[in-house]
């Protein structure tokens, strides 16, 4: 193909999103289409799987049998939106064996909200209420995304999470109306999940670099800052009801923009996080390849048992 | 050994009285594991009654950059649409 065709494939391609047309897997897509959305799928995916570490963590130790089913439930289905997000991926020509290696040789980024520790029970709490309302306020545009299988995925999604952070919420809850150890609990895990949440907005606009093309394809609909401010604004309220305090001696409501305004937020603890600083990254990438290394035997048995029985049945065919 | 498994389409009846619809795709050694996995996967919250799975491989699908050729040829057959048709108005229903 000459550059001028690509050029006019290319106007052509952006005309259809910009009338709200879908993409298809088979569509024609420019490479830094194709690029940049296995990169946003994967990272969603990734962080999906990784997530089900910290949570993992407490389901032995949920203090009732309801609270571990809930907490069983939500750990399953973050396992299964990874595989929504994995199988939409793998649409754009890449498999999944080079995706999970993506995300073990550490090229592949996931949400750094996953490489804090859970340290006690209110985590369990503070991760519903906070970090699944941050990724419900990240992923709800999303279920409008240009390329259909993506948005297929979003839409499942943002369905079953709404409950994800109605459990954190209860949890947190029940802690703030508990004895004042609960209660400090629920705050001590307040204290240490807020200002990661509102990192996961992403830098700010100033510094985003994919915001514009992002927007243009509708992988973004509103900016980062935008997204953080609708967090702050619909959370303060939900923390005075539990009558518990947001770590933020900046947090106040500001009558003239009808807005929070916030404190400034650490990005040197973000990119050290990022670069693999955290307290958690090592032992996270650890226990996912281990599971993959370790599963490999059960996977190629399987295979295995799976071969056999086809040869049998071809045998008794002939 | 290093097979990986194939990747299965899954369609899912959600109730009797409806078709079964695409719902996704995942990965499974043969087509009772990919059942089972499509059972956990897309039906967790009783979306179905009925799941069929097939093998990716085995579907033929058309390609995009021929659906000059594949689709248009149906835009100007303007006589398959009941529209085409000039009655007269005392004909009510027809």
């Amino acid at each position: 193909m000459s550059d001028a065709e690509v050029k006019n494939l290319e106007a052509l391609f952006e005309a259809r999103i910009a009338r709200d047309e879908k993409i298809e897997p088979k569509d024609w897509m420019p490479e830094k289409y194709r690029k940049t959305h296995i990169r946003q799928i994967s990272q969603h995916a990734h962080s999906e799987i990784v997530g089900m570490l910290p949570e993992g963590n407490w389901i032995t130790r949920a203090p009732s049998l309801r609270r571990k089913a809930a907490l069983l439930a939500k750990v399953q289905d973050e396992a299964g939106h990874g595989l929504y997000l994995y199988a939409a991926c793998e649409t754009l020509g890449i498999s999944r064996e080079e995706l999970y290696e993506q995300l073990h040789s550490g090229k592949a980024k996931y949400s750094s909200i996953f490489n804090y520790p859970t340290l006690t029970w209110a985590d369990m709490g503070a991760i519903g209420w906070l970090v699944d309302g941050a990724a419900i306020i990240n992923q709800v545009p999303l279920c409008n995304t240009s390329f259909g299988p993506y948005a297929r995925a979003m839409v499942r999604v943002c369905k079953e999470e709404s409950f994800h952070q109605r459990q954190g919420y209860e949890i947190m809850l029940t802690l703030c109306n508990g004895t004042e150890e609960q209660k400090a609990m629920a705050q001590d895990a307040l204290n240490r999940w807020w200002w990661p949440s509102l990192m996961m907005f992403g830098p700010t606009d100033a510094e985003s670099t994919h915001t514009e093309q992002s927007m243009k394809w509708k992988l973004k609909r509103k900016t980062n800052d935008e997204l953080r401010q609708q967090f702050v604004d619909q959370t303060a309220p939900q923390a005075d009801i539990l009558g518990i305090t947001i770590p933020d001696p900046e947090l106040k409501f500001n009558e003239d923009t009808g807005h929070y305004d916030f404190g400034p937020i650490d990005w040197d603890e973000f990119w050290q996080v990022v670069k693999g600083h955290g307290p958690c990254n090592k032992e996270r990438l650890e226990a996912r390849v281990n599971a993959w290394e370790g599963g490999a035997w059960v996977r190629d048995a399987a295979m295995a048992y799976a071969e056999k029985q086809e040869h049998k049945k071809v045998a008794k065919a002939s | 050994m290093k097979n990986n498994w194939p990747l299965w389409e899954v369609f899912v009846r959600s109730k009797n009285g409806l078709e079964h619809r695409h719902f996704g795709s995942l990965h499974a050694a043969d087509a009772e594991m990919a059942l089972e996995n499509a059972r956990d996967v897309y039906t967790r919250r009783s979306e179905g009654v009925s799941i069929w799975v097939v093998e990716s491989k085995h579907i033929t699908a058309s390609n995009p950059s021929e659906n000059g050729e594949m689709f248009e040829p149906a835009q100007d057959k303007v006589y398959r649409h009941p529209t085409f048709y000039n009655l007269p108005d005392e004909v009510k229903h027809m």
